[in-house]
């Protein structure tokens, strides 16, 4: 049961994350220049806007939770089982950040879900 | 169209850095945590145990630097590129962190499980073949 629970985490809480963290980046605009004193300018405008905050606090329950797992599980079986995070990324880019997903890309996360459900009936130990 | 060839160049090597250094944290997370083993986190002493015996593991903090490189390749593409395009898009990780998991912790891997991860690959290039951008810069 707290095995479920913390996959809900890495799912939940590691997707709501990425979505919070893709949303400030987009508030930061495209980044063009690549040279470290630059990547730390954007780092340190990045950590300004609040929707990284709020990224970086969920993407640090994700991860303690990812450790909690990989404390009992074999990596090899959590990593795959943690891609269920694609169905959620998908709808969340849809609702929240408004991106057009297509037929296309819906099918490749169906793919990507059913090897996940493929991966789960392999398990061997 | 809002992107151009050279958008592409910078997400597909970004992508490919996600790629290599997501999975190689996730394995020496996962060889950290095994030598930790299963900890208790249900009440607050447990919980600080849990933590102090991550923090004072060099593997843990291995893939930790590992996982950094991969959040901040992660966090650079999607200034210009969809979520819902990087996220299975880097995807590809899911085979690389089976083979690593494979070749270097050992780990069983039984046939339906490779077949599995098969899968999710070919959902990626499914996903590969769609814009990089659907909403306007900005």
């Amino acid at each position: 049961m707290i095995i479920f629970i913390f996959y809900l985490l890495i799912i939940g809480a590691g997707t709501g994350g990425e979505l919070c963290v893709s949303r400030a980046m987009k508030e930061l605009g495209e980044v063009k220049d690549f040279r470290p004193a630059a990547l730390v300018g954007v780092i340190i405008r990045a950590l300004r806007v609040p929707w990284m905050w709020a990224g970086l606090s969920l993407m640090a329950t994700a991860f303690f939770s990812l450790l909690a797992v990989l404390s009992r599980q074999n990596v090899s079986l959590v990593v795959p089982v943690t891609a269920l995070s694609y169905g959620a990324g998908a709808l969340g880019g849809k609702f929240l950040l408004g991106e057009q997903v297509t037929s296309r890309r819906w099918a490749g996360v169906l793919m990507v879900c059913i090897g996940v459900a493929v991966v789960l009936m392999g398990r061997g130990n | 169209m809002n992107f151009s060839p050279s958008l592409h160049f910078k997400t597909y090597l970004l992508i490919f850095v996600m790629v290599i250094f997501g999975p190689l944290g996730n394995v020496l997370l996962g060889r950290g945590m095994k030598r930790i083993g299963a900890v208790g986190v249900a009440t607050p002493p447990e919980a600080l145990n849990f933590l102090s015996r991550i923090l004072t593991s060099g593997t843990i903090w291995l893939g930790i630097g590992s996982l950094a490189i991969f959040f901040l390749a992660n966090m650079l593409v999607l200034s210009w590129a969809d979520y819902s395009y990087v996220q299975p898009a880097s995807s590809v990780a899911y085979g690389m962190s089976a083979l690593l998991a494979h070749f270097l912790l050992h780990e069983v891997i039984t046939p339906m499980r490779w077949m599995g991860v098969l899968l999710i690959c070919l959902g990626v290039l499914v996903v590969g073949h769609t814009p990089p951008r659907t909403t306007g810069p900005g």
